[in-house]
């Protein structure tokens, strides 16, 4: 049969209107970054003229290099996001694993309302809790440490990552728990030597979403519950030269491409298991 | 019946670490933020019960005002959003040659440092140097610079551009998703019965992708009520505190003013503007779970 290969025949102008609109949309999507790039190049004299000229002349990769100098902690800011999101991404598994387990194989009361009340979590940014976390904080004595931003980040984390992993594990075969339990495991055993393994792969993704989500979100507690700048994660880093009267733009934009690299790197590497992971929860709601 | 035991007791050990954690760094402060909201907690050492004194000055303030503009812009903020995504997801469905790469191009603005985004919004957005000021003036479509985030109106509207572009790769991917898990014999048979393709569009992929519609606008909703990084970054709230919604109010009384008790009234009214969202999501998502099975 023919059917599914012709019905997704085009002809030229169907070709072209689709073309176009991909082009619209991705011109949309990437218009910051083409011209952010730009940016990065232009000399700043290039930049403060007018008119407006979107091709670099004379462009450099000048300011990657003066870049160190002008925003003298900014290979500390990043290895201080890597830092965060790691220890994040760290504590979300140990807590998840187990959680995510109990939700997908045991039936028992009050699991579901203590599902949603999880799912509930998501619906609260930090914003709306900032001030008794920052009472907490103070009282913990880890404000303006590295766990004043660690600890508020993985709570909202925690929910996401139980119900993607519980997806992921509702799908492993139940014989597989029943067999080991015939043969006399105990359930921590079972779930060690039996789950665990089967589950890696959705666990691979569970670790790359939340560390993403942890890379891409450090703001807002960054910004309120640390002052001290040798332990700052990249955003709030380069926010402080953002908000500068004279704001180095061809710098701030090196910076920022630097800074996201390895992001980007990652999406180009994980794509598979990022759509993967995005999907998993999406559809089958 | 003692297996049945050990296995709840089992469950609930597993679950114990993540519901200690949440209910410490969550459910606590957000018990905390209400109780707050009825005093005059500051600096101050001491802390007096005010009652209902917090809630009394800010219907009395311009909260009002505040209140609206968030609906206003969280409006606006989640149609464009749901427009652009399902246009986007539609695009990035056809069976067209590159497609895969066209897929991983949509990822960034969801990937990339959020703060990192909005810096290059902010440039975009100069009125002397910017992109689009620049490229307005220069295919003379204005006359001189315009400093969108200098100017009430246009600083609203750039920061719901710039709040739709950091939304849309999650809104198109997930209904690219919901696209893909349509049975393809639905399409295979109206095609045999010579329905063409916009036809087919219209009466069987945009009906069966309403369920997933409204799944993500709620989610959407509720995220972008949340939102604060784009307009802080951006505008501060400002200029004339015409971008500031109610988290940025909030976080304005309580952080930079140091009034936690008024900000926590503030605070207690976007949660239970929340806890609204929050219910109907559930009760909508239930129903269209229940409708799927029927």
């Amino acid at each position: 049969m023919t059917q599914p290969a012709m019905i997704n025949r085009y002809r030229w102008y169907e070709l072209i209107a689709i073309y176009a609109g991909i082009f619209v949309f991705l011109a949309f999507i990437l218009s910051p970054f083409v011209e952010g790039f730009l940016v990065s190049l232009k000399p700043l004299g290039l930049l403060f003229s007018s008119p407006y000229k979107f091709w670099p002349e004379n462009g450099s990769f000048d300011a990657y290099r003066t870049m160190w100098v002008s925003v003298p902690g900014f290979a500390r800011y990043i290895f201080n996001s890597f830092f965060i999101s790691t220890i994040v991404t760290a504590i979300v598994l140990v807590l998840v694993v187990p959680s995510a387990y109990a939700f997908a194989r045991f039936k028992f009361r009050g699991s579901g309302p203590l599902l949603a009340a999880f799912l509930a979590v998501n619906m609260f940014s930090g914003a709306v809790l900032l001030i008794p976390l920052f009472r907490l904080m103070r009282t913990l004595g880890v404000l303006n440490t590295y766990f004043a931003m660690i600890v508020p980040g993985v709570a909202f984390l925690i929910p996401s990552a139980i119900w993607l992993l519980r997806t992921y594990m509702m799908r492993i075969p139940r014989e597989l728990d029943e067999a080991a339990f015939v043969d006399g495991a105990s359930h921590f055993y079972t779930l060690r030597r039996v789950i665990l393994p089967i589950a890696m792969p959705g666990i691979t993704v569970v670790a790359i979403t939340t560390f993403i989500g942890s890379y891409a979100q450090q703001f807002i507690f960054a910004l309120t519950f640390n002052s001290k700048t040798e332990y700052m994660p990249l955003p709030i880093g380069l926010y402080a030269y953002f908000g500068r009267q004279e704001v180095i733009w061809n710098e701030l934009m090196a910076a920022s491409f630097v800074g996201i690299a390895p992001a980007v790197i990652l999406i180009f590497l994980m794509q598979r298991y990022l759509v993967a992971g995005l999907t998993a929860g999406a559809v089958k709601q | 019946m003692s297996v049945q035991r050990s296995t709840v007791i089992f469950a609930w050990i597993l679950l114990l670490p993540a519901v200690l954690y949440v209910t410490v760094i969550v459910a606590y402060p957000l018990v905390d933020t209400f109780i707050l909201s009825f005093t005059d907690a500051s600096l101050k050492k001491t802390t007096n019960w005010v009652g209902w004194a917090n809630y009394d000055k800010i219907f009395n303030s311009t909260f009002a005002e505040v209140i609206v503009r968030t609906f206003v812009w969280t409006f606006f903020s989640v149609s464009i959003k749901m427009i652009v995504g399902v246009f986007g997801a539609t695009m990035l469905n056809a069976a067209v040659p590159g497609r895969a790469l066209f897929r991983v191009l949509t990822m960034p603005p969801w990937i990339v440092p959020m703060a990192i985004g909005i810096f290059m919004w902010g440039w975009m957005y100069n009125g002397q140097f910017g992109m689009i000021s620049g490229m307005l003036q220069n295919w003379g479509i204005v006359d001189g610079p315009v400093a969108f985030l200098a100017r009430g109106s246009t600083a609203f509207w750039a920061t719901i551009i710039t709040d739709v572009w950091i939304g849309v790769p999650l809104v198109t991917l997930y209904m690219l998703a919901a696209m893909q898990a349509i049975p393809q014999d639905l399409y295979e048979a109206a095609w045999t019965d010579g329905a063409g393709r916009f036809y087919r569009f219209r009466r069987i992929t945009l009906p069966l992708l309403i369920p997933s519609m409204i799944t993500m606008s709620m989610l959407s909703l509720i995220a972008t009520f949340n939102s604060f990084d784009i307009i802080w970054i951006l505008t501060q709230g400002g200029p004339n505190g015409e971008t500031t919604t109610m988290i940025i109010d909030t976080y304005r009384t309580a952080i930079g003013s140091k009034k936690y008790g008024e900000g926590a009234a503030r605070a207690v009214l976007i949660c239970i503007f929340l806890s609204i969202f929050c219910l109907a999501y559930f009760r909508v998502t239930s129903r269209l779970a229940q409708g799927d099975s029927r």
